[in-house]
Parts: C-alpha cells; sequence; structure tokens
C-alpha cells in the first residue's frame, strides 16, 4: 500500500473512530437524562412537601392541612420484609438447584419457569395473588401483598443466585469433593459462602425493586388509612398511597404524594447503596 | 534426614537399596487392571494396567492430553462428577475395588486426598481451611481440630509462616503458600493416599521447590501419585515414573532407569524433548 493511501485510510480510520465514540457519548447522556429528570421533578416538589410531621403522622382527612405517610412507610417496611421471607428462601435454594443438578431434566424448567414468571405483568401477579391469598380469607391483607411481591422477587433471585453459583470456580467445589464432602455440604459449606456477596446484593436489588410495585398491591394489600402493623389485615404502602393521592382532586394530597415519592426514591437509593457496601464488606472478607 | 543428603542422590540410593530388597516385597497400594476409560462415546485411556507402591511416590508424565490426569481422577473416583464418563476395569486401594457396587464414594475420597493444579483454598480462614475435612466428617472437638490443624500446617511446611494470622483470610496467602495450604488441607484428613494434579506448574520456581521438598518430606506416611509436566522434577521426586501417551501407557519403571535407559524408543525421544 502507498504512504498516501495509508495515510488517508487511516484518517477515515480516525474519523470513523471519532464519529463512533462521540455516537456512544451521545447515548449515555440520553440514556441519563429521564433519570435526572425524575430526579429533578421529584426532588423539585417532593423536598418543600416533606417534613418530620411526613414521616411520623397518619393521613389527616381531607380538607385538613398537614398530616403525613407514617402508617405507609411501616406497610411498605412491613410488605418487603414479607415479601423477602417468601422469596428469599424458596428463591435461593432453586438457584442452587438449578446450578449444582444442572443435568437434571427438572433445572431447564425451573430455568425457564423463572424467566416466564419474571416477565409476568406485575397486574397479573397481583390477580393470582388475589385468587390465593384474598379469596379464600375473604379479606385484604398484607400477607397476601407480601405473597404478591415475593412472587416478584422470587425469579430475580432465583436467576441471581444461578448466576453467581456458576461464577463460582469449579475448583472450588472439587476441592470440597475431594476432601470427602457430599454434593449438599459442598453447596452449604463452600460454595453458597463463596457467592454469598453478590446474593445479598441481588436480594437488595429485588428488594428495592419490589419497594416500588404498586400494581400487585391494589387488591392484595389494599390499602389503610390507619396504622396497622396487622398482617391478617389490609395495610398502607407507600407505592399504593402516592397513586391514591396523586389521583385526588385535592392540592394538598398531591404535595404529599410528591413527598411519598421523594421518600421511595431515596429508599431505593439507601438500598442499593447498601447492596454495594455490604458485598465489598463481604467481598474483603472473602478475598482478604 | 537433612535436605542436603535428600534432594539428589537421595533418590538413587534408596532406589537401589529397594532393588536389593527383594522388590516382589514391596506392598502394592494401587492396583489398576485393564482400565479401560470413556467420555462418553470418546475412549481415553486404553487397557492400563499398574500397580502402586506403598509410601512411594510415582510419577505420571507425557504429553498434554495423554491421559496422565484422567487416570489421576479416576483413582479418587473425581472423574464420577463428569456427565458420561464412564471406566471399565478393576482400580483396587489397598485391596479394595473402589468401582465396585456399594462402594461409598466419599469414604473413597476421604481416604485419597487431592492436590490440584491450581490452588483452591476455599475463600475461609486459613485455619477453617485445614480442618474442613475434618469438620465435615464430623469432628467437633476445639483442641483436637487445633492440634490437626497445627500437625497438618508443620507437615506441610506452612506453620511457622501462619501460626501468627490462622483467622485471616487463606486468599491473602502467596501462591506457593496457597498450595502447600491446600497439602496441609489434604493430610489434615490422614488419608492413605495422595493425589496430585501438576502441584506446582502454576507456581514460580522458589516456590515449586518447597513443594518438591515438601513431597519428598511426605512420602514416608502417604502413597504419592503426582502428574507433572516437568520432567526434571518427576526425576527429582519420584520412585517410579509411568510414561503415558495418546491414553496408553508405554512404560512403567523405577525413575532413574527410565531417565537414563529407557526400554522404549517413544519414551527416549520424549524425554529427550524430541517431541511433546
Amino acid at each position: 500500500m502507498p504512504p498516501e493511501t495509508f495515510a488517508r485510510r487511516y484518517r477515515v480510520r480516525k474519523m470513523t473512530s471519532a464519529v463512533m465514540t462521540a455516537f456512544c457519548a451521545a447515548s449515555v447522556v440520553l440514556a441519563l437524562i429521564p433519570l435526572a429528570l425524575i430526579l429533578f421533578f421529584v426532588l423539585r416538589q417532593g423536598l418543600p412537601a416533606l417534613n418530620w410531621a411526613f414521616f411520623t403522622e397518619m393521613p389527616r382527612p381531607v380538607g385538613e392541612a398537614g398530616g403525613g405517610m407514617g402508617n405507609a412507610i411501616v406497610g411498605t417496611a412491613i410488605l418487603i420484609g414479607l415479601a423477602a421471607l417468601v422469596a428469599v428462601p424458596i428463591g435461593i435454594t432453586c438457584g442452587v438447584y438449578v446450578t449444582e443438578f444442572r443435568t437434571s431434566r427438572l433445572a431447564p424448567a425451573v430455568r425457564f419457569s423463572a424467566d416466564m414468571l419474571n416477565g409476568v405483568p406485575s397486574i397479573v401477579i397481583g390477580i393470582f395473588a388475589y385468587a390465593v391469598a384474598v379469596l379464600p380469607f375473604k379479606r385484604f391483607s398484607a400477607l397476601a401483598g407480601g405473597v404478591a411481591l415475593g412472587v416478584m422477587m422470587m425469579p430475580i433471585i432465583v436467576r441471581t443466585t444461578e448466576e453467581l453459583l456458576a461464577l463460582v470456580p469449579s475448583t472450588l467445589r472439587e476441592g470440597a469433593l475431594a476432601l470427602g464432602a457430599t454434593r449438599g455440604r459442598a453447596v452449604v459449606t463452600v460454595i453458597l459462602p463463596a457467592a454469598l456477596p453478590g446474593i445479598v446484593t441481588g436480594v437488595l436489588v429485588a428488594l428495592a425493586r419490589v419497594a416500588g410495585e404498586t400494581a400487585p398491591l391494589l387488591f392484595t394489600a389494599f390499602n389503610n388509612r390507619f396504622f396497622s402493623n396487622r398482617l391478617d389485615q389490609p395495610i398502607a404502602s407507600l407505592t399504593v398511597q402516592i397513586f391514591t393521592y396523586a389521583i385526588s382532586p385535592y392540592e394538598d394530597w398531591h404535595r404529599q404524594a410528591w413527598a411519598g415519592a421523594t421518600v421511595l426514591i431515596a429508599a431505593v437509593l439507601l438500598f442499593s447503596i447498601l447492596a454495594r457496601v455490604v458485598t465489598r464488606r463481604l467481598e474483603r472478607m472473602h478475598r482478604a | 534426614m537433612d535436605n542436603e543428603a535428600v534432594v539428589e542422590p537421595g533418590i538413587r540410593i534408596q532406589t537401589a537399596v529397594r532393588a536389593q530388597a527383594a522388590p516382589e516385597a514391596e506392598r502394592q497400594a494401587i492396583v489398576i487392571r485393564e482400565a479401560n476409560f470413556f467420555y462418553g462415546d470418546k475412549q481415553v485411556l486404553f487397557d492400563i494396567g499398574m500397580d502402586i507402591g506403598e509410601n512411594r511416590v510415582t510419577a505420571l508424565i507425557g504429553p498434554s492430553g495423554c491421559g496422565k490426569s484422567t487416570l489421576l481422577r479416576c483413582l479418587n473416583r473425581m472423574n464420577d462428577l463428569i456427565e458420561g464418563a464412564r471406566l471399565a476395569g478393576r482400580v483396587d486401594v489397598k485391596g479394595r475395588d473402589i468401582y465396585a457396587p456399594g462402594i461409598d464414594v466419599i469414604e473413597v475420597r476421604r481416604r485419597i486426598g487431592m492436590v490440584f493444579q491450581k490452588s483452591n483454598p476455599f475463600p475461609k480462614s486459613i485455619y477453617d481451611n485445614v480442618v474442613y475435612g475434618l469438620r465435615i466428617a464430623g469432628e467437633r472437638s476445639r483442641p483436637r481440630l487445633d492440634e490437626a490443624a497445627e500437625a497438618s500446617l508443620q507437615r506441610a511446611a506452612l506453620w511457622d509462616e501462619v501460626k501468627e494470622r490462622l483467622h485471616e483470610s487463606a486468599l491473602s496467602l502467596s501462591g506457593g503458600q496457597q498450595q502447600r495450604l491446600c497439602i496441609a488441607r489434604a493430610i489434615a484428613v490422614e488419608p492413605e493416599i495422595l493425589l496430585m494434579d501438576e502441584p506446582s506448574s502454576a507456581l514460580d520456581p522458589l516456590a515449586a521447590v518447597k513443594i518438591e521438598e515438601l513431597i519428598y518430606s511426605l512420602k514416608d506416611r502417604y502413597t504419592i501419585v503426582i502428574v507433572t509436566h516437568n520432567l526434571q522434577q518427576a526425576a527429582r521426586v519420584s520412585d517410579k515414573t509411568a510414561f503415558f501417551w495418546l491414553g496408553r501407557l508405554v512404560e512403567y519403571g523405577a525413575t532413574p532407569q527410565m531417565f537414563t535407559n529407557p526400554r522404549q524408543k517413544l519414551t527416549e525421544d520424549y524425554i529427550t524433548g524430541r517431541f511433546g
């Protein structure tokens, strides 16, 4: 290739590269715009409406200014706690099964079901929970809401667990088996602990995800204008409360809804940060 | 025995002494007869027959893919983990066919320790690594675990380096220390046989020398089978050497003889570096 040709082509290649880099950068900016706007609007409207009473007080009747969503904050905490109780043990066990018994004919079926379940619209999961946990007892309840959210969490945890267990080097598994460990023992004592940091992150991310769900709660946990910590009674949640307030015609409720949204976003953010901190701490323990 | 006397001439002297004292009387720890091994339809070992002497170091050498690691992994049934893997033939360990029906694989693996090519300490403390095998076997007594941990680490020549930091993560150790930890972990359960799959190939030369010295010091108590790509290593540490080629055992004999005067042309070509 004559040097002039080479130089010309080199210029073209350099330009192509610059254009592609610029394109990628532009995409990143575009992708971040919605996130930035959401944060901007929520904080602009929500922060002024936030005060201490919002966290501690119950909703006031229409027309009476002030009050808070204390009951809904507690309610959401209870609901995601229940969801974790439902989803974490089953999800992790399924994940272990799928990885450790890869050759079993059931494993692909479990994996496929998890993916299907992950794709089911949350409102449908709400209907399902309504059918199994509300209708038989003829009562909306926190428990039913927890079941709905748990069902939503489960596939996320199954898949995360599976992916992280697959990342554990097979030499660890072999090492444990070579010392006379049974398969189950190797999983519990070596493989799960090695994957633990990642699994904890997965669980926290899944919790953050379902904490923001509204649809599955509409006809399971329903809502409650009063404080309740009973699992067999309807319970308030931030998301449903935001929904109710946001579609109401009252100015004061709108402000409360924005405040609720702010708290919700802050909580999700907190979970993500927590996930990172916990992961890092656990990893440090593992990798010295 | 101090190390100086051992390293080079020691091997020859010992071998010579043994040759005089009726080699037939030597006790066999492992007896392999007509072993054929398959991965699915693909046969990777053909009619292997081998006797592995008790308290001897036996080296398995040969080019990559010759089946030596597969054979090693047949000896503690690690190949059971691979789907479609199948062994036809007999492998007797201390007089018991480990492939006989009704044999407890867990028990087999407890009696036959294994050290892998890549050191694989568990993401736990040094102490928890060493006593892992004992714990899963049900040992709960703290004094006994402590004692076993110290003894194993001593024997693995690691005690002095880690005694102050037993409860730190095993992953904080250097590569060579990790491998010695894995050896300590393997001998903590008092196995009768120790299988080593290229135990020093991932280590720097100095760390590798330590492993070799360790192998040397362990052979009083254990029967050691070692797979190695390092021919000098095989010559230095082993009493007997087996040369494999394309899944067949080509030649098996006393190490000095294998390396100075092999009977087979193929062995000679491999040892002198003409192929492989």
